[in-house]
């Protein structure tokens, strides 16, 4: 019985995405306590292996020892499906992400709508696992954090918008592709189209960061200032695949800031394009995310919003009108 | 609005700013001591447990039995037992208990001790099983320190 | 629950902000009566390291309470030692010698410096912000261990001695502390722009946590908390002692009362104790360190005695009572954060609960001292 070609290319591309997932999950908290240490002047981890690199490994042995508590009068089906239904729109939005040009899993025509949808259901696992901790703080402090990811929401999909109107399509690898060719040709420069477009980076990074719970604005895992967190009823191993998602949220979100802002795979002077140049624009994005949470103190919760909606929302408002003006004059 | 706009632009570049500051430590050499694969060393006027002074001429402590150490402790921690020896003036010291988990390190002792007898010692490498184990026999000590 | 709050006839609910937590400084538990996100009461409730101080004074000699004066407030030790020997010498009579009473102030005043900097990283680290912590720590530790050098212990020190202090500097101390004042001159440029300046750090204190004057009044608060709501009061300026009238230094006043002027009157004072040092370290006269006739046994002469020295918390005060014999009749102990605590309860009134943590933060609490 011979099998299609297809079929095994899927499968390939599944056990790849997983395991990346996987791997990132695991080793961006070794870079994070790394880089973490080397802004503090002092070196992260660095019994376990040489370099720490086999730290994440002990953890995770850790995690997967320890019991799974389900405390007694919780919801059963909702606190079970709660990490999954955060881990699993992470993966799914990975199938559309082109790594080069011939390395994508799945290229949809309409690969941004659907990671973009996709981005919205993590808020839900959310929501549905501290409902169904059936524990008061962990249901505020979710409130908290579904407020703050629909406001941020807006300022993110209205520059996107205006990415879709300079692009004129939806598929990811065709953005791309009218950005090769050297970096002048890439949408963070292309000045033509917006003057504002590195602001409208630096919109999409902040609202990126605010979607993920990053600090500076992660009230909702730093609160248990007093208020546990929304994930306190959760033992160990749940705890750790929350945080797993969390992290392949940061993944996909700078993988689409690269996307759409600087050029995928192309090469900064248009010379070797590739999947190395997508990895390293990825992991420098990375690395400023965990720079901004070690160098910022929190905002408080009405200062996120405010920010969202007092000066992001307008900002990119702004630059969506700008934009169609100028499309208007310079590209009839 | 003016002011609106001011406060984000000078906001947005304070955090540049915080940016800035971190990476350039992050490039900078770690301040931190690897212990236990590098050691420091301590000061001289470093406050240990105290230990019995080693006298050169006859090998043994110094101490006269007086007490003074014992009734300058705030803490109780001292206790000091000497018998008198035949053919000598003064008292020799049979035991001198030190509890260490009481003392505050305040001093008092060292400064009292007309004999100089005893003294601070370096010794900061202090983990033990028991409580025990932290009531010093400061003799024993100095004979173990003698070899 | 107080009368107060049952007759607001809101839905409240009391939560703990409870002994054990990362943002109370020490064993602290508040108990807050909640409507939704905001505070209608709050009440400290202390008592959870009482260790008995002032009884453990009675049963001591005078010489004996040393270790005591460190172990109250650990991140000024220096200024409670200061306090105690002041106080006793003047019941006693003891005169100090010049060079002792400047390597006093220059100790106490790097002693300040090493609180201010400890509150500073503690205080962002409440707000979230975990780099400065170390950074300070950095700095700390250079005191720490310029101090370690002179008087041999890191935190709780019984250093002083009455009528001067227990071994004098080594020849080291005075090229490593103007080393130090040079290299945190330079650094606190660093810390203006990467935490006082930030936008969101600023978003989270200016307009925050008001305290007035009349606040400050009635409950008697001092030091800093007072100096940021407009109070000029410093103990070292306005009740003077030791030698801090020949030297030359500002009080930082901030009138408007917000969190953001306690935080700037400490980084002010950080740059005045700076200040006092060098200038000490500049008249620095050779001479002994102990009076030859400080008596062996201390029987202080009948009567009340009173002195307040200013420590980074605010004005600690020591009521000394002597019957003519070797103990103390009565030692009282004036808590600086005590008083400045008490004030939370009124100010914190009507905020929400992550700008009262700010306030508390701003307020530089130290448990141990307010439960002595």
């Amino acid at each position: 019985m011979s099998v299609h070609p297809e079929v095994i290319r899927l499968l390939i591309f599944l056990v790849g995405i997983i395991a990346f997932a996987a791997l990132n999950a695991a080793y961006l908290v070794w870079l994070e306590r790394k880089e973490a240490g080397h802004i503090q002047r002092r070196i992260g981890p660095k019994e376990v292996g040489w370099f720490g690199l086999l730290q994440p490994l002990a953890d995770g042995i850790k995690l997967m020892t320890k019991q799974l508590i389900v405390p007694a009068g919780v919801d059963p089906v909702l606190f079970r499906i709660a990490p999954i239904l955060v881990m699993i729109p992470a993966i799914m939005s990975f199938v559309t992400i082109p790594f080069s040009d011939t390395l994508v899993a799945r290229n949809l025509d309409i690969g941004l709508l659907a990671v973009f949808a996709f981005a919205s259901v993590n808020v839900l696992g959310l929501l549905l696992g501290a409902w169904g901790s059936r524990n008061k703080y962990a249901v505020i402090s979710a409130a908290r954090v579904v407020s703050q990811n629909v406001a941020y929401e807006i300022p993110m999909l209205v520059t996107v918008v205006t990415m879709v109107m300079i692009s004129h399509t939806m598929n990811l690898t065709k953005i791309v592709g009218q950005q090769m060719g050297g970096f002048w040709h890439w949408n963070f420069f292309n000045l033509t189209a917006s003057p504002l477009m590195p602001v409208a980076f630096l919109i999409f990074f902040v609202c990126m960061l605010a979607e993920t719970n990053r600090a500076p604005f992660d009230m909702a895992e730093a609160e248990s200032e007093l208020i546990a967190g929304a994930f306190t009823e959760y033992p160990g191993m749940g705890f750790g695949v929350f945080f797993m998602g969390e992290y392949a949220n940061i993944v996909i979100g700078c993988s689409m800031a690269t996307i759409l802002f600087l050029g995928g795979w192309d090469c900064p002077f248009g010379l070797y394009p590739g999947v190395h140049w997508f990895l390293l624009k990825m992991y420098l994005l990375i690395f400023t995310v965990i720079w901004i949470r070690w160098t910022y103190p929190r905002t408080t919760f009405y200062g996120l919003l405010n920010l969202s909606w007092k000066i992001l929302i307008p900002i990119s408002f702004f630059n969506l009108l700008l934009t169609s003006a100028m499309l208007k004059v310079f590209k009839p | 609005m003016i002011g609106y706009l001011n406060e984000i632009f000078s906001g947005t570049w304070s955090l540049f700013v915080g940016l800035g500051i971190t990476i350039k430590y992050f490039f900078k050499p770690v301040v931190t001591v690897q212990y236990p694969r590098e050691v420091l060393t301590m000061t001289p006027r470093f406050r240990g447990h105290i230990e019995l002074v080693r006298d050169p001429e006859t090998g043994g402590d110094k101490c006269i039995v007086c007490g003074m150490c014992q009734k300058a402790c705030p803490s109780g921690c001292i206790t000091v037992t000497g018998d008198k020896v035949e053919g000598a003036k003064k008292k020799a010291l049979t035991r001198y208990t030190l509890d260490f988990t009481k003392c505050s390190l305040c001093g008092l002792c060292v400064e009292g001790c007309p004999a100089d007898a005893i003294t601070f010692s370096k010794d900061y490498n202090l983990a033990g099983p028991t409580k025990e184990t932290y009531v010093f026999d400061l003799k024993k000590r100095l004979e173990e320190r003698n070899g | 629950m107080s009368a107060f709050a049952q007759t607001q006839l809101k839905e409240t609910f009391v939560i703990n902000l409870g002994p054990q937590h990362p943002a109370t400084h020490g064993v602290l538990r508040v108990k807050l009566v909640m409507d939704g996100e905001y505070i209608v009461e709050a009440e400290p409730v202390l008592g959870y390291i009482h260790r008995m101080h002032e009884k453990m004074g009675e049963n001591r000699t005078w010489a004996q309470f040393m270790p005591n004066t460190g172990r109250m407030d650990y991140l000024h030790a220096l200024a409670y030692n200061h306090g105690y020997v002041t106080v006793v010498e003047r019941a006693a009579g003891i005169k100090v010698p010049e060079r002792a009473e400047y390597i006093r102030v220059i100790t106490a005043e790097l002693n300040r410096i090493s609180s201010h900097l400890l509150w500073f990283g503690a205080f962002v680290l409440d707000l979230g912000g975990f780099t400065p912590l170390l950074y300070a720590f950095d700095d700390r530790e250079q005191i720490l261990d310029l101090l370690e050098s002179v008087t041999g212990s890191r935190l709780t020190y019984s250093y002083f001695r009455f009528g001067g202090v227990y071994n004098d500097i080594d020849g080291n101390f005075v090229p490593g502390a103007l080393a130090f004042i040079k290299r945190l001159r330079e650094r606190m440029p660093m810390y203006h722009a990467l935490v006082t300046k930030n936008i969101i750090l600023r978003k989270r204190l200016e307009d925050i946590g008001f305290i007035t004057p009349e606040m400050c009044r009635k409950y008697g608060a001092t030091g800093p908390v007072a100096r940021g709501s407009g109070i000029n009061f410093d103990v070292r300026k306005h009740e003077p002692y030791s030698i801090y009238p020949e030297l030359d230094f500002d009080v930082p006043v901030y009138p408007k009362g917000d969190s953001m002027a306690r935080y700037l009157v400490r980084m002010d004072e950080i740059e005045q104790s700076m200040r006092i040092v060098e200038q000490a370290i500049a008249k620095l006269p050779e001479g002994p360190v102990m009076a030859e006739k400080a008596p062996k046994i201390l029987k202080p002469a009948k009567g009340d005695y009173y002195h307040a020295v200013e420590t980074a918390r605010g004005s600690f005060g020591l009521r000394v009572v002597s019957d003519g014999t070797n103990t103390p009749y009565r030692l009282k102990l004036r808590s600086p954060t005590f008083s400045n605590l008490s004030l939370f309860g009124e100010a914190c009134q009507g905020m929400l609960l992550p700008d009262a943590l700010a306030l508390m933060g701003s307020l530089d609490l130290v448990i141990p001292e307010i439960d002595r």
